[in-house]
């Protein structure tokens, strides 16, 4: 059971098209386009935005993303409305890289507030950090990318998801900058092509397992 | 007098004729900084909310306000929707059960229905939006207290005109005329005159 997404936008096609986007990164989450007039028209329906939350909640809460201006005062309205307001919260976050970074977070069976959190986070420049070298009680595997995009987003949604609920800090590198493994965008704005060569590490009681699951990925190219 | 729920939904009733009289205006202050719907998307949930009177007048003056709220957060849509239908929302709870409302306990829902409009809209006073009318009027309201639901309501009317004026030499700092800037004085704020037109629609009707 995963934390559920809507995304209000003032176009039902803006809506269907990045649900469209951000489920083939998370499969197995709901995320609900809430987008447009009732008649077909530009701008937010509030009974399709209360609709769509308590079709998005499966008991594990929901998280809703907006597009402008009024989108985020009907989403606001539609989670007071709900009989239980706390089951949803309303992210002010980058429509599109919230959304991806929302579902993938909810994939991984992040709980509401961490889902919200990485949506929150997107707008934030991506986490890369300059590379400190291996540290101490850290493990690391180097690996060169055979798959045709490299880590792009698709790839790094695999990778995420595949190390999600492991009990391991892991990082990747490329030159002398590493990502938070656990956040897709971070990974992307890595810019790691086909035939780069990254550096996973990891540390904690499931570091080897981490390890071997990305370097799986990496050799079987993300089943591309 | 006090005000019960006939007469609160005979005052709603009043409001949606003023609306539908004034479309047209609204509609041209809102082509001028805005998308042109203001009118039209308001007239259209004043329609819906006497429909729903039509079917049934609910027993007490809150829960009339609520029907409004939930009205016009369906059908109006935009911004409008959403901050008049938390401002009868939030008025709505304030009245309470009480089967009358008196002068203290009007003041009280006009506050809170402000109070609402703020925290939806996130907007202040001088931002030339609805709030510059329902600011003054909330404040000419309170100062009127003592006086009886008719000549608050008339206070708080003058006020919410003199307020929607104020709009005209102001940059918009919140809603879609903001994306406009400077470019946007001169105009008055539809929202603002929409919110003067309805206390004035509500002053008259407890006349």
């Amino acid at each position: 059971m995963s934390v559920g997404i809507v995304l209000v936008s003032h176009s039902a096609k803006l809506a269907e098209g990045l649900a469209e986007l951000a489920a083939q990164m998370a499969p197995d989450v709901t995320i609900a386009a809430a987008g447009g007039l009732a008649g077909g028209g530009i701008g937010t329906d509030y009974d399709e935005v209360v609709a769509a939350t308590q079709r998005a909640d499966a008991g594990a809460g929901v998280v809703l993303l907006y597009d402008l201006g009024s989108a985020q005062m009907t989403a606001e309205l539609a989670v007071e409305s709900l009989a239980d307001p706390s089951a949803a919260v309303v992210v002010d976050a980058p429509l599109v890289e919230g959304a991806i970074a929302a579902a993938v977070a909810a994939q991984g069976g992040a709980d509401r507030a961490a889902v919200a959190a990485a949506a929150a986070s997107a707008g934030a420049p991506p986490d890369l950090t300059f590379d400190e070298g291996v540290q101490d009680g850290e493990s690391s595997v180097e690996l060169t990318l055979r798959n045709e995009v490299g880590l792009h987003a698709r790839p790094a949604a695999v990778l995420v998801r595949s190390i999600a609920g492991l009990d391991a800090e892991v990082t990747v590198r490329l030159g002398d900058e590493t990502a938070d493994a656990d956040s897709v965008l971070a990974l992307m704005a890595l810019g790691a092509r086909q035939g780069d060569r990254i550096e996973v590490r990891a540390k904690g009681a499931q570091a080897e397992e981490a390890l071997s699951k990305v370097k799986d990925l990496v050799e079987q190219n993300f089943g591309e | 007098m006090a005000c019960t729920a006939e007469t609160l939904a005979a005052a709603l009733r009043a409001a949606a004729a003023v609306v539908a009289e004034h479309r047209a205006e609204l509609v041209d202050l809102d082509r001028a900084i805005g998308d042109a719907d203001h009118g039209e998307n308001l007239d259209r949930g004043f329609t819906a909310i006497v429909s729903a009177l039509d079917t049934a007048t609910p027993e007490t003056p809150a829960a009339v306000a609520k029907l409004a709220a939930t009205t016009l957060i369906s059908k109006v849509g935009g911004a409008a929707g959403p901050l008049y239908g938390t401002a009868f929302l939030r008025a709505s709870v304030k009245l309470g059960d009480a089967a009358e409302v008196d002068g203290p306990l009007l003041v009280e829902a006009l506050r809170a229905a402000l109070e609402g409009v703020q925290a939806r809209g996130k907007a202040v006073g001088g931002d030339a939006t609805m709030v510059d009318a329902l600011l003054p009027a909330v404040s000419a309201a309170e100062e009127a207290s003592g006086s009886g639901v008719a000549a608050i309501l008339a206070a708080a009317a003058d006020a919410a005109d003199k307020g929607a004026e104020s709009t005209v030499d102001l940059v918009p700092r919140k809603g879609r005329a903001s994306y406009l800037g400077e470019r946007a004085k001169g105009h008055l704020d539809p929202g603002a005159r929409s919110t003067a037109l309805l206390l004035r629609a509500f002053a008259e009707a407890a006349k």
